[in-house]
């Protein structure tokens, strides 16, 4: 299913608070992220609603999770209690011993990462710019963030994916045309997919196309909470 | 004379660490890797000015990150908590919350700790490069970012990269599973983290672990970290409740 858009930026006036259809709930959104992931590829996968892409592989679709603590090749976690903590991956969660899985220091865990070995990373954010510039470590009114693996993955995957709520709170936009906040790496985001919409950033030519719109929203209505102007090449659909 | 590295008690492992000296301490971040029982014996001690050299650092205590659920979490915040640490280095200081405090952020916010954060993979690199006699390195990541002011920029091949440099401490507090008398030692799951690297970059490297062998004990085609970087072995009590 297809739905017309205009090709303007122009906003049509959607106040916050007032939305036209439901936003997509955080699960919805990482099963959206996660059928873009190609069978085969090592994937880091952020925390938050980059990690439920996990919970949403399509049918038929292997990948390798890789964690900055030193592990490729995880899957499922152990039940509540039943954790090993020398079995952890990144997020201070504890998988289960599967065959195939491999262990290793912060060296190796690192020259996958900056070497360009990593196929896709999927990340949250605070703000993405219209040319793919990243912010996701350091909120300025709190004055100390954490860093972690966020600057080598967004710097250096192949691909750079971001899952997150299109609006900080009160409809602040996060998707912006310069960020704000201080970056995690400049011009790296390849595409954006929030609770209202999917957007791909041409880094080449700067531009910020919609591609696809939740149920019930409109180009105007998703580009009234985008501050980066948004725009249309080829059909916009409605997301899955 | 055969090599015996063993230190008698954690106590007496790190006894001649002074006030002002720089520690790493390894691991990840979480109960894993940790060299707890080391961190508790310098704890104890009580000498100040210290600097922290570390990784995720001080949120496990706040967010039980990487801590079984039945245990209450030990992390790095306690040299913070203690008045002993005045800086610390690391990649993950604080936690996506302020409520509660961790205590490596509430030592900043009352101007009692300096925090230098600096990326994952940078972090790692600068210490094995200096274990490895490398005075520095061009990394890609933090080019256009807060890490890259005032540090040189150089272009390879048209990309842009940043010229870090090796970082080493005074002392070494690492996590292993095996070691032998002589301090060879193995690691097991994901404990290895920043282990072994920080075992190649201090003067001094102590090791926690859950068992010592006779030489001989452990496959030379299967050393993960060579004796020659170790100083003193310390090994856990058996049935120690802590991970």
């Amino acid at each position: 299913m297809s739905i017309s858009g205009s090709t303007s930026g122009t906003n049509s006036g959607n106040p916050a608070g007032n939305d036209p259809a439901p936003r997509l709930d955080r699960a919805a959104v990482a099963k959206r992220a996660a059928r873009d992931l190609v069978d085969g590829s090592t994937v880091n996968l952020g925390i938050g609603i980059p990690a439920l892409c996990a919970d949403f592989l399509p049918d038929g679709v292997e990948l390798l999770y890789h964690a900055e603590n030193g592990i490729l090749g995880f899957k499922e976690l152990s039940a509540p209690g039943e954790g090993d903590p020398n079995l952890m991956d990144a997020g201070g969660k504890f998988p289960k011993l599967v065959p195939g899985m491999a262990f290793f220091d912060s060296v190796e865990s690192f020259n996958l990462i900056r070497g360009g070995h990593i196929d896709v990373t999927v990340l949250g954010a605070l703000q993405v710019s219209r040319t793919g510039d990243l912010a996701n470590w350091i909120i300025p009114k709190r004055g100390i963030g954490s860093i972690g693996g966020a600057m080598d993955l967004a710097a250096n995957a192949k691909r750079v994916v971001i899952a997150m709520e299109h609006t900080a709170r009160g409809d602040m936009p996060k998707i912006v045309e310069e960020c704000t906040f201080p970056l995690t790496a400049p011009g790296c985001v390849d595409e954006i997919i929030t609770d209202i919409a999917v957007i791909k950033i041409d880094r080449a030519s700067g531009r910020m196309i919609l591609r696809e719109t939740a149920p019930g929203w409109s180009f105007d209505d998703v580009q009234a909470l985008t501050e980066a102007t948004l725009v249309v090449d080829g059909e916009i659909v409605v997301m899955s | 004379m055969p090599i015996n590295k063993i230190s008698d008690s954690f106590a007496d492992a790190v006894a001649d660490i002074p006030s002002g000296a720089s520690i790493m301490i390894g691991g990840f971040g979480g109960a894993g890797g940790q060299p707890t029982r080391l961190m508790m014996a310098l704890r104890d001690l009580g000498v100040g000015d210290l600097t922290i050299i570390g990784n995720v650092a001080g949120i496990s205590k706040t967010t039980g990150y990487g801590w079984p659920d039945h245990l209450d979490p030990i992390d790095q915040g306690m040299f913070f908590e203690s008045g002993q640490a005045t800086k610390i280095t690391c990649s993950f200081p604080v936690p996506g919350t302020t409520n509660p405090l961790s205590e490596i952020e509430r030592a900043w916010r009352e101007g009692r700790a300096e925090v230098d954060i600096v990326p994952q993979g940078t972090l790692i690199e600068r210490i094995r490069s200096a274990g490895a006699g490398v005075p520095a390195f061009y990394t890609p990541t933090g080019v256009g970012t807060p890490v890259a002011e005032g540090k040189e920029h150089r272009d390879f091949d048209g990309r842009t990269y940043l010229l870090e440099t090796a970082l080493s401490a005074d002392y070494a507090l690492i996590r292993a599973q095996k070691a032998d008398t002589r301090g060879n030692l193995q690691y097991t799951g994901t404990s290895r983290a920043f282990n072994p690297a920080m075992a190649t970059a201090a003067k001094v490297t102590i090791v926690e672990v859950d068992e010592i062998v006779e030489v001989g004990g452990i496959d030379p085609e299967r050393v993960e970290t060579l004796s020659t970087y170790v100083n003193r072995i310390v090994q856990r009590e058996a049935g120690d409740p802590l991970p």
